[in-house]
């Protein structure tokens, strides 16, 4: 299961594709169009809030040659705001995303992919990231997609299609699982697998912080918004836009445990949660505390909490028959026991590395291809969530066939839209 | 919980009877919603939503509801930070907001909005934050606190406290010949003032970044309520290494001039960062340090890879504890090459984001970085964790050793230089 990406020095290659003259266009990939003569990759973005005009600061800087070409939201003083910042950066130039190329509405991201770009970054809430990312592919784009990948089975057994369906087409397939891309963090896990803390005995990872997008009361609704609008942009509250707090934030530290178990899957995992703020109209929890079991009788534990006045830490402690391993936030990733190591070492913007590799691929037609773990690490947290909500003990299988789909299928923008009551385990039945 | 602390807050305000004046919408409301909210809410602007017009307009929106402010997103977005984007309104500003919904929102037929022009950089003060700073100053001279020599000050309304030492004025020669930017060795000549004894620690830091924490009430004290503080971050800062006791970190430098602000507001004493001449001359204290480096500073050698209580080691001749290693501390400069020429209290203002100049080593450095004279130009890349664009005005996120300590002068400034000190104009990245 393991995927290797090549990570490369985006200067050294854009040295020489830089320096390639206006006609030279053999060994770049067919599916980039629009080359011929600047040379350029078009890129569009579907989504345009705080990450997604990061991501594409990051697109644009990674390449000289990438232009902002088309951008779509359900809101335009979001593109609007989004295209102001991004005039502010160095990449300003690179900015030539016309007023017929800005698109609203649920169906925008289809007018982006088809207004002639050859990235498309996906940053909406992840309950729509299936279709849209299916719809990229299909229509031969390279994506960068935003974690996590989807809020329900169903959607992530569509992904993992949708991933085969890349690798057949050699399109490029970055996710935004960002610590796979952080050099601190690399090579921190290859000290996890080389032996350094001997044989891995356990996994404890928290993400305790401070609401992140808290429920507006209903009463300060605008008149006339209907179900759709209201919940798309409180998307934060609603499990099926967020896939609740574990799978939107927590599901980065799911995801290194992924990393540390080589990416292979558990068995089965128990979990509690709940919420403790009012909900105040959406259904989500605000805390959970998930324990995994892995084939050889190792447990991973992952908790989250989302409060005030609490304790608050963001840190991974992997522990081994012969040390541990330490990730705490913005400090240096160590070793303690027998092999003590403490990284040291030029930092690289993770962010910015992620978007590095996905042009340096496209340029050298060496694509990439993060699907398979995206789908999984993002089904790793859900089956968290499942063992919460349900009270049940899952296993891997029962996840992976779980036949619960969240998303409506034909979302209207006009329509109502009833909330689904929060989850209550040992009444919330497993399906 | 960030939600009904605001309820609570809002709710203070009602019963403040200190703000109960007749809004007058020209006069009071106008001019925020002209600088703040017209260039993205108005009719040609937005596809949906709140549209400053006219009161019909704008009342059609929905989102404002006539007598009361608790039930209006309008109010409610702009307590909870989320509107305006840029940043959040300032308690004075809230206030009004507030009353003149509870006024019924008035908005006298013909009086239409104007939409700002672009803003040059470096403008005068704004007359409300100005005077918001002029009352701070008359604070000041009312207290006409005439300390001599050291002393101890406690936070009012709480039990925090911190030291302050005298440092007289002299002449001293600054920079070294060990790094190009230390050269040339220059004479300077810095008036008295007084310093903090230890770095800011979190104990002092928590009670502006948590009015609650500090015991304020909003509506309680208008001159602290229209301070600008910091918003509350999604992960907690400390990153693990410890909080009573222990320095406060990854703060921005606009973030540590509002704290100067806020503290002077408190205690009706001028506080502000020092120059990078001030700091280098209190750390010098009168001649080369003579104690060995590890009997007076926490480094990469003896820190265990975190930051150490305050005050643990041995405090320089002048009696300033933790000046070399431990955090490094924010000055007021923006890093510039020195000039031969002798100088007299010597202030590069800022005119950019970067650099800006940074002293003294951390607990993450070699001993060669751990001088009086090493100097560290600020970076963007210390906020490269913050995937969001625009990025945060007040963490760096990436900076878990970067710290301050403030200074008091002894010869009080005009209200207009205390703007300046505590406004550097370059808060938001622009690059």
């Amino acid at each position: 299961m393991k995927e290797q990406d090549s990570i490369s020095g985006r200067r050294e290659f854009l040295k020489t594709s830089g320096a390639m003259a206006a006609g030279v266009v053999t060994g770049f990939p067919a599916i980039i169009s629009g080359q011929t003569v600047t040379n350029a990759i078009k890129v569009g973005l579907v989504g345009a809030g705080g990450r997604g005009t990061g991501a594409a600061a990051q697109a644009l800087t990674a390449d000289d040659y990438a232009e902002l070409w088309a951008v779509a939201d359900i809101d335009q003083s979001r593109i609007d705001a989004s295209l102001a910042t991004l005039a502010k950066q160095k990449i300003a130039s690179q900015l030539k995303v016309d007023k017929a190329n800005q698109y609203l509405g649920l169906d925008a991201y289809q007018k982006v992919i088809d207004s002639g770009v050859d990235i498309v970054i996906l940053t909406t809430p992840p309950g729509f990231r299936p279709v849209h990312l299916a719809a990229c592919i299909d229509a031969n784009k390279h994506v960068f997609c935003e974690k996590p990948i989807s809020t329900d089975a169903p959607g992530v057994r569509s992904v993992l299609a949708t991933t085969e369906k890349a690798r057949a087409k050699n399109l490029s397939l970055v996710s935004g699982f960002c610590w796979r891309y952080n050099d601190a963090i690399v090579d921190s896990f290859k000290h996890v697998h080389d032996g350094s803390i001997g044989h891995l005995v356990a996994y404890y990872a928290n993400y305790f912080t401070t609401p992140v997008k808290p429920m507006p009361p209903e009463s300060t609704r605008p008149a006339g918004m209907s179900d759709t609008e209201w919940q798309i942009r409180n998307w934060y509250n609603f499990v099926w836009l967020c896939g609740d707090s574990i799978v939107e934030q927590a599901v980065h530290s799911v995801d290194k445990v992924a990393w540390a178990m080589n990416d292979e899957p558990p068995v089965s995992c128990t979990a509690v949660g709940g919420r403790e703020i009012p909900a105040e109209g959406g259904n989500i929890y605000d805390h959970f505390s998930v324990n995994y079991l892995y084939p050889n009788g190792f447990r991973a534990f992952v908790s989250n909490r989302q409060s005030v006045g609490c304790y608050n830490e963001n840190a991974d402690y992997i522990m081994g028959s012969e040390g541990a391993c330490i990730l705490v936030g913005a400090r240096p990733p160590r070793v303690e026991g027998k092999n003590p190591w403490t990284w040291s070492g030029v930092k690289y913007d993770m962010y910015q590395r992620e978007h590095d590799v996905l042009f340096a691929s496209i340029r050298k037609h060496q694509p990439i291809n993060n699907g398979k773990r995206m789908a999984t690490s993002t089904l790793l947290a859900m089956m968290g969530r499942m063992a919460a909500y349900t009270g049940q003990q899952i296993t891997w299988e029962q996840a992976m066939n779980s036949q619960e789909s969240l998303v409506p299928e034909h979302l209207d923008w006009n329509g109502s839209l009833p909330v689904a009551p929060r989850a209550k385990p040992g009444v919330t039945k497993f399906s | 919980m960030r939600k009904i602390m605001s309820w609570v807050a809002s709710g203070c305000l009602l019963a403040a009877a200190s703000y109960a004046k007749k809004i007058d919408f020209r006069r009071d409301i106008a001019p925020v919603l002209e600088e703040h909210c017209v260039e993205c809410h108005f009719p040609g602007t937005t596809s949906s939503g709140t549209q400053l017009k006219d009161r019909k307009e704008l009342l059609a929106g929905g989102s404002v509801v006539p007598g009361k402010p608790n039930d209006s997103f309008f109010y409610n977005s702009m307590v909870d930070g989320w509107m305006p984007p840029a940043g959040k309104l300032v308690e004075v500003q809230l206030a009004l907001i507030f009353d003149w919904i509870a006024q019924g929102a008035p908005w006298p037929e013909g009086i239409v909005l104007k939409r700002p022009e672009k803003k040059e950089q470096a403008a005068a003060a704004p007359s409300v934050e100005l005077d918001n700073v002029r009352r701070i100053r008359e604070i000041i001279v009312a207290k006409k606190t005439a300390a001599k020599g050291a002393y101890h000050v406690t936070i009012p309304n709480t039990t925090v406290a911190y030291d302050m030492t005298p440092i007289p004025a002299g002449e001293f020669l600054m920079g070294s010949s060990q790094k190009p930017d230390e050269l040339p060795q220059h004479h300077v000549r810095v008036d008295a003032f007084w310093m903090q004894t230890h770095e800011v620690t979190w104990d002092e830091y928590h009670l502006f970044m948590f009015a609650e924490q500090a015991n304020e009430k909003a509506g309680q004290d208008k001159t602290v309520d229209a301070i600008s503080r910091p918003t509350h971050p999604y992960v907690e800062m400390s990153f693990g290494m410890g909080i009573e006791g222990f320095p406060a970190i990854s703060m921005t430098q606009h973030g540590a001039n509002k704290y100067a602000e806020w503290l002077s507001a408190k205690t009706g004493e001028f506080y502000r960062l020092p120059t990078e001449a001030e700091w280098e001359y209190a750390c010098k204290a009168g001649g080369k340090p003579s104690a060995p480096l590890a009997d007076t500073a926490w480094y990469a050698a003896n820190s265990t890879g975190k930051y150490q209580k305050v005050e643990t080691k041995k405090p320089n001749a002048f009696g300033l504890f933790d000046m070399l290693g431990n955090v490094s501390e924010w000055t007021l400069d923006q890093l510039a090459p020195y000039s031969a020429a002798s100088q007299d209290n010597p202030w590069v203002a800022p005119k950019k984001a970067y650099p800006i100049a940074v002293r003294g080593g951390n607990w993450n450095d070699p001993p060669e970085n751990v001088t009086c004279e090493v100097r560290l130009g600020s970076d963007a890349s210390w906020k490269e964790q913050d995937p969001q664009l625009p990025k945060s005005i007040w963490y760096e996120t990436d900076a878990p050793w970067l710290g301050f300590r403030l200074v008091r002068p002894v010869k009080l400034p005009s209200a207009e230089e205390m703007y300046r000190y505590w406004n550097n104009g370059v808060e938001h990245d622009e690059q």
